[in-house]
């Protein structure tokens, strides 16, 4: 059964390419083969890109006719067995959220790339604002999971584009690309590795699961469509997603509260399980990513996500050209919080900087994560990168 | 001594069983009000696939929000539950990745013509390959008899307790002025036609939109002095206009009807046909 192929065609070099470029450069080579989008700043690049890109491969692209409808097709693709993303930007990522809901609770695997803008409404489309991050975890009804990746350079852009995509498969939920008006506009060398390496780190789809003389389909009553729980080992079983053109999907998928089974239930033990189920699935050992540089003798360190990491490295390097034991902790991916990591930072180091892009939306969480004694400071920027000169300052503040 | 004849083998039921219902029926629970109908056009459907002897897997049903939600139980292949008026949208994603498939959406008049309006005039413009049944009953019916588009004018609901404001939609001039290619409206008292309908819609290259009329006698029938399912039905069918005769009438005389039959039969070219001829020539030209 895997007539798989992969066929993504940029040779092996370094490349200059915008940020929203190396995005979709990165979703395609990660064998992303269906876009559908709708204008808005400043993301337009990337259904630019797609609209040329996809037919060269073999992929779909549509317009449609608003962000609802854009996210919605993603969804119908997924189901219909191709790798599928959408992008937008604040105000549509508000739209989104309906579907981001459903989306999770059944479990579609789809990336959402959201390049963000200031808020709140329309605000600002050319200045960077990281004004989705609770949003995104927190903007649908119901508790679901979502992760999310804050890359801070192109080739970022590039490389986790793939883990997005490779996780989206791999858990079954929609994955979030944080990328923001200055990062998506900035020109910057990637370097495409390899086709024989990018084959190796993409995931491919799994297919439709067979009896054993792997011809005959799994009867309906056979297989589970969503993740379910298996009391024996203990551990959750994240199905295949089903194929809408095969016999590998349910009767009647609904919207509504289901059973591992997909079947639909009004009892609030179904919807306990389901809750449960879709939130506890996420192993976040394996999917939390962190890097820490210099944190070993720190004695105050910066905590962050996205673009100011690369404002952070540069405050860090010179705080230690200074002599100031300074140390740098960076979310790669935002969601699921990295709580375990946050806590143990905290019992090396006892002062934590917070440099964000908005008025600190994750300070909340760092300081509900931290050990006692931890000193947690915030400092916001609106719609602009910090200084690294700026970021010193503080550091050199909270050490005296 | 005479033997008596052998007694001839009994069949274990006196009737003859149609397996009309579809083969989910069987596990399916009662979900329709009384004289709803929702589980007739269920069963219409049914009967186009086993009439016609289709393939399930290439018809998969997607179905948005409404009383019409249950009906996959009792309809063929597979379906998918969309959130409220998102139906064409999904479709949509289905139809291009998998041009083999024909999704048949399934929407009720507040999913389309209130909350999923635009997706379904883009659709008709777009003009890709989705069969969309309208089921169109008047009224919200699963929330609790509120006002839809499609209420008439002056009459009641529970939203509408003095009588409705508001002129009613005509989805099918709509659906003509977006650009729809088959369009056609029968009632529930047309059942064959609507058979027949369907079975064109299917093999249509292209949107082909049904609107198809239902009653709705609890809410709908309760509120407007027509308590039995009957009533509604004959409301429906007392008003449905064929299309030839509707020639002759002024705009007045037809106001409060329905106007039933094919609306138009015009073939254009599909989109995810015309995608793929795109994609075809775009690599050819890289190469």
């Amino acid at each position: 059964m895997s007539d798989y192929i992969y066929d993504y065609d940029m040779p092996s070099k370094p490349y200059v390419w915008m940020g929203n470029e190396a995005m979709v450069e990165g979703a395609l080579a990660a064998g992303c083969r269906f876009f559908a989008g709708y204008p808005i700043t400043p993301q337009n690049e990337v259904p630019e890109k797609m609209s040329v890109r996809l037919p060269q491969l073999g992929g779909r692209f549509i317009q449609m006719e608003d962000e609802m409808g854009s996210i919605s097709a993603i969804v119908g693709a997924s189901f219909a067995g191709l790798k599928a993303m959408t992008s937008t930007s604040g105000p549509g990522f508000s739209l989104m959220q309906e579907v981001m809901s459903w989306a999770a609770s059944i479990e579609v695997p789809m990336v959402v790339a959201d390049v963000q803008r200031t808020g709140p409404g329309a605000g600002i489309v050319n200045l960077p604002h990281h004004s989705d991050i609770i949003q995104a975890h927190y903007g649908g009804n119901g508790e679901y999971p979502v992760i999310a990746y804050a890359p801070a350079s192109c080739q970022e852009l590039f490389d986790f584009a793939i883990d997005a995509f490779n996780d989206a498969e791999t858990w079954r939920t929609p994955v979030v690309i944080f990328s923001d008006s200055l990062l998506g506009h900035i020109h910057e060398k990637v370097q495409v590795p390899p086709k024989e390496e990018l084959e190796q780190r993409v995931i491919p789809r799994k297919l439709v699961t067979y009896e054993e003389d792997g011809v005959t389909p799994l009867p309906r009553n056979k297989y589970y469509t969503f993740t379910n729980f298996d009391r024996k080992t203990n551990t959750y079983k994240i199905s295949i997603p089903p194929n809408i053109a095969t016999d590998y999907f349910p009767e009647w998928l609904p919207a509504v509260t289901h059973s591992p089974q997909s079947l639909a239930s009004e009892y609030q033990e179904a919807a306990e399980l389901e809750v449960y189920t879709l939130n506890n699935k996420l192993n976040e050992e394996k999917i939390v990513k962190v890097q820490e540089y210099f944190t070993e003798d720190a004695d105050v360190a910066i905590v962050c996500y996205g673009l100011p990491f690369r404002s952070a490295l540069r405050a860090v390097k010179l705080a230690r050209e200074e002599g100031i034991k300074a140390g740098l902790f960076r979310l790669v991916t935002v969601w699921p919080f990295a709580r375990t990591a946050i806590r143990e930072l905290s019992q090396k180091i006892k002062k934590l900087l917070v440099p964000e892009i908005n008025l600190g939306q994750m300070v909340i969480w760092i300081e509900a994560a931290v050990e006692d004694g931890t000193t947690v400071k915030s400092i916001p920027a609106i719609s602009r990168l910090h200084e690294p000169k700026e970021l010193l300052d503080k550091i050199k503040e909270v050490v005296q | 001594m005479q033997s008596l004849p052998p007694i001839p083998e009994r069949p274990l039921h006196p009737y003859e069983l149609v397996p009309y219902t579809g083969r989910k029926f069987a596990q399916a629970f009662h979900i329709f009000c009384r004289g709803c109908g929702y589980g007739a056009i269920g069963q219409l459907l049914c009967r186009v696939f086993k009439d016609d002897n289709l393939d399930e897997t290439l018809y998969p049903f997607i179905v948005g929000v409404g009383c019409y939600s249950a009906l996959p139980l009792i309809l063929p292949g597979r379906s998918l539950m969309t959130p409220h008026g998102r139906t064409l949208a999904v479709a949509t994603g289905i139809k291009l990745s998998n041009p083999k498939l024909t999704p048949i959406c399934i929407a009720g008049d507040g999913d389309n013509l209130a909350i999923g309006t635009n997706h379904f005039v883009q659709a008709c413009r777009r003009n890709i390959g989705i069969v969309l049944i309208m089921l169109h009953n008047n009224i919200y019916g699963m929330t609790g008899g509120q006002v839809s588009p499609t209420t008439p004018i002056g009459m009641y609901a529970s939203t509408a307790t003095y009588g409705y404001l508001e002129d009613e939609f005509d989805p099918v001039a709509l659906a003509l002025t977006a650009g729809a290619t088959y369009v056609a409206r029968w009632t529930t008292a047309h059942s064959r036609q609507f058979m027949k309908s369907v079975k064109k819609a299917l093999q249509w290259k292209g949107l082909s939109f049904i609107d198809m009329v239902s009653q709705c006698p609890t809410y709908f029938g309760r509120n407007n002095d027509m308590a039995e399912p009957v009533d509604v039905f004959n409301w429906i069918k007392g008003n449905s206009i064929t299309l030839e005769k509707a020639k002759g009438m002024s705009e007045d005389e037809l106001k409060g009807k329905f106007v039933i039959g094919e609306f138009r039969e015009s073939p254009r070219k599909e989109l995810s046909e015309k995608y793929i001829e795109l994609i075809e020539q775009v690599r050819s030209k890289v190469k």
